[in-house]
């Protein structure tokens, strides 16, 4: 399957990837409208130092131990893609609690969000990767896990 | 052909037929559920009650489950006792069922003290089942003054659950303190003004003497009048069918880290057991949600004659009241980071080169690189724990990991 990969020695901290992400995920059609002057709630998010930077996104585990401890059964194996249902997940956060990578948080709503590869939104492709200047994330296939 | 016999329907039981579905496509499996609802997620049972979510969205695994793994699930029956070698489970009703591999995954029960007159209080729940939520469900009324017993978890997830549909929630507990078993004293203090602060009422390091109808009479002499009554003391692991045939059983039927009981053949998995806690180095039971699924997992694929081991077993919690998160992990032992913040305290504990737990109230992003740290026993030595103290974040980490962690399949 196809995932979201980091080259963190290309990443320029310039955090475009969030704004896509928010962006890709409002389901609005003018970035401006959708993004200006509000909070954002990104599903990845650049961490660093003033050293190095990366984006971080959900890694798609082989073995997610967030789908195992989800105590609502909100998470979910879709095929490859773990996927939240939000209409069953209650916010009690026990993902957050697990996830290795820190790699799921909560919308404004307090209701858990999380990168699906913007496979069910009108993106169609991670909008983080096509909108990153300098291929500091990119999509596509590597060596699978046994 | 290996068939499969399974003791409760829980989460465990789910975990136990996903594992055995992992090696053996085909083997029958036979599910004895004592209680009469298709798997639903037990945590969810507050929310409920608060409206938060419905029968329907509670349901653990979709309506074709069971089907579509090959299981006959007897709901409504009881296993009286299993064979000794574990090739028979016999039910209440005096029907057998014969199974090559045999799974014990009975949960836990509400555990009631013997308080005198309790069979004088007209209206008393527990708080365990769907079942027992829906009864209270039915009995609350805007005018209902309810008190509960016991301010762990179960207690005050009821409390948060109910209390915007009563006249009052009071919540007595003989510990000095809410959540006793997860948190320390400042911490439960930030946990109980934000419940107060919401409309519940507290009365620890006190609890019931006697009832005397809707009446309780307090040990320190205070009485309380009430219309319902929830009792929420504590629970006790369903250890008896282990225990009956002669198996190891200590708080919880003892097992191995590949879920094995005592006697060859039998599994075990999820609140009825006691397993190795590796924050602790000693077993315990570690009745959480998380657990039974890993441990049901265990259990299925060495049944159907696969191998896995889980050996990473921590107490973990998140739990939220009214916005308020408090999340905890391991085990609260060695040298102590603390950052204290008005309503937010982080506590980091290690010994010998590990985390062993944590406690992090209010502020909790990617807490998760915490957890996984004592799961994955990492040597505190090959990251920079100092930079991981104040912020939990995977820049602390080698770059070789990191570069395995985001640019590889994990
Ligand atoms: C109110 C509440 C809130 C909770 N919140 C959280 C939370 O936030 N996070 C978390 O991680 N955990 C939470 N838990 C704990 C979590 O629900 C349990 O750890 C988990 O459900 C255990 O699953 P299990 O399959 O081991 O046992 P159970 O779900 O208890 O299933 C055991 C089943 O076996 C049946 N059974 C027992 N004996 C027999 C017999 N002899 N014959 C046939 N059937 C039998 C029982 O009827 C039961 O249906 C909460 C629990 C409660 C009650
Ligand atoms: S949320 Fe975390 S644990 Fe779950 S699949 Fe993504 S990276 Fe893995
Ligand atoms: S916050 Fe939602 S998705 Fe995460 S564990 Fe809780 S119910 Fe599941």
């Amino acid at each position: 399957m196809r995932r979201v990969f980091v080259n963190e020695e290309w990443c320029l901290a310039c955090h475009l990837c969030e704004y896509n992400c928010a962006f890709a995920n409002s389901g609005m059609d003018d970035m401006v409208l959708a993004l200006k002057g509000k909070p954002i709630f990104p599903r990845i998010h650049v961490e660093g130092d003033e050293r190095i930077s990366y984006a971080v996104s959900c890694r798609h585990c082989t073995d997610p131990i967030c789908v195992k401890s989800c105590i609502a059964g909100a998470l979910s194996k879709d095929g490859d893609v773990i996927r939240v249902d939000r209409n069953v997940c209650v916010g009690c956060l026990t993902c957050v609690l697990v996830c290795p990578y820190g790699a799921l948080a909560p919308g404004p709503d307090g209701v858990m969000q999380k990168c699906e590869l913007c496979l069910e939104n009108s993106c169609g492709e991670p909008a983080c990767v096509k909108g990153c200047p300098n291929r500091a994330i990119v999509y596509e296939e590597r060596g699978e896990r046994a | 052909m290996r068939s499969y016999a399974i003791v409760g329907n829980g989460v465990a039981a789910v975990g136990c037929i996903e594992g055995i579905r992992s090696v053996d496509a085909d083997g029958p499996i036979t599910i004895i559920s004592e209680e009469t609802h298709e798997t639903y997620c037990r945590p969810l049972i507050s929310y409920l009650l608060e409206g938060k979510t419905d029968t329907e969205r509670m349901r653990y695994r979709d309506a074709d489950f069971f089907d579509r793994m090959g299981c006959t699930v007897l709901y409504g029956s009881r296993a009286a006792r299993i064979a000794s070698d574990g090739t028979a489970v016999v039910l209440e009703s005096g029907e057998t069922v014969h199974c090559d591999a045999l799974c014990i995954a009975t949960g836990s029960s509400p555990f009631v003290p013997r308080f005198e007159g309790i069979e004088t209080v007209p209206k008393r729940f527990s708080f365990m089942t769907l079942d027992d939520a829906l009864a209270l469900d039915g009995a609350l009324e805007a005018s209902s003054r309810v008190l509960i017993v016991g301010a762990g978890l179960i207690g005050l997830k009821c409390a948060e659950g109910i209390c915007g549909r009563v006249a009052s929630v009071t919540v007595c507990d003989l510990a000095d303190r809410v959540l006793s078993s997860i948190l320390d004293a400042e911490c439960a203090m930030l946990m109980q003004r934000n419940l107060e602060q919401n409309g519940i009422r507290f009365m620890l390091g006190d609890s019931v003497s006697r009832f005397e109808g809707s009446r309780a009479v307090m040990l320190h002499g205070d009485s309380v009048d009430f219309d319902l009554v929830v009792l929420a003391v504590g629970v006790r692991a369903n250890t008896g069918l282990i225990a009956d045939i002669g198996g190891e059983v200590g708080r919880g039927i003892v097992v191995d880290d590949r879920m094995q009981t005592s006697i060859p053949g039998i599994y075990a998995a999820g609140d009825c057991t006691e397993g190795n806690d590796i924050s602790l180095g000693q077993r315990r039971v570690i009745a959480i949600l998380p657990n039974a699924y890993l441990q049901g997992h265990a259990a299925g694929v060495n049944m159907a004659g696969g191998d896995e081991v889980f050996d990473k077993a921590i107490p973990m919690n998140s739990i939220g009241f009214f916005g308020l998160h408090a999340m905890t992990a391991g085990t609260y032992t060695g040298e102590v980071y603390e950052e204290v913040n008005g309503t937010s305290v982080k506590r980091l504990f290690w010994e010998n080169n590990l985390l062993k737990g944590f406690i992090l109230i209010g502020s909790n992003e990617r807490a998760g690189i915490y957890t996984s740290l004592i799961r994955e026993r990492t040597p505190l030595s090959s990251i920079d724990f100092e930079l991981l103290k104040t912020s939990a974040t995977t820049t602390a980490f080698p770059r070789e990991q990191r570069r395995k962690k985001f640019g590889g399949v994990v």
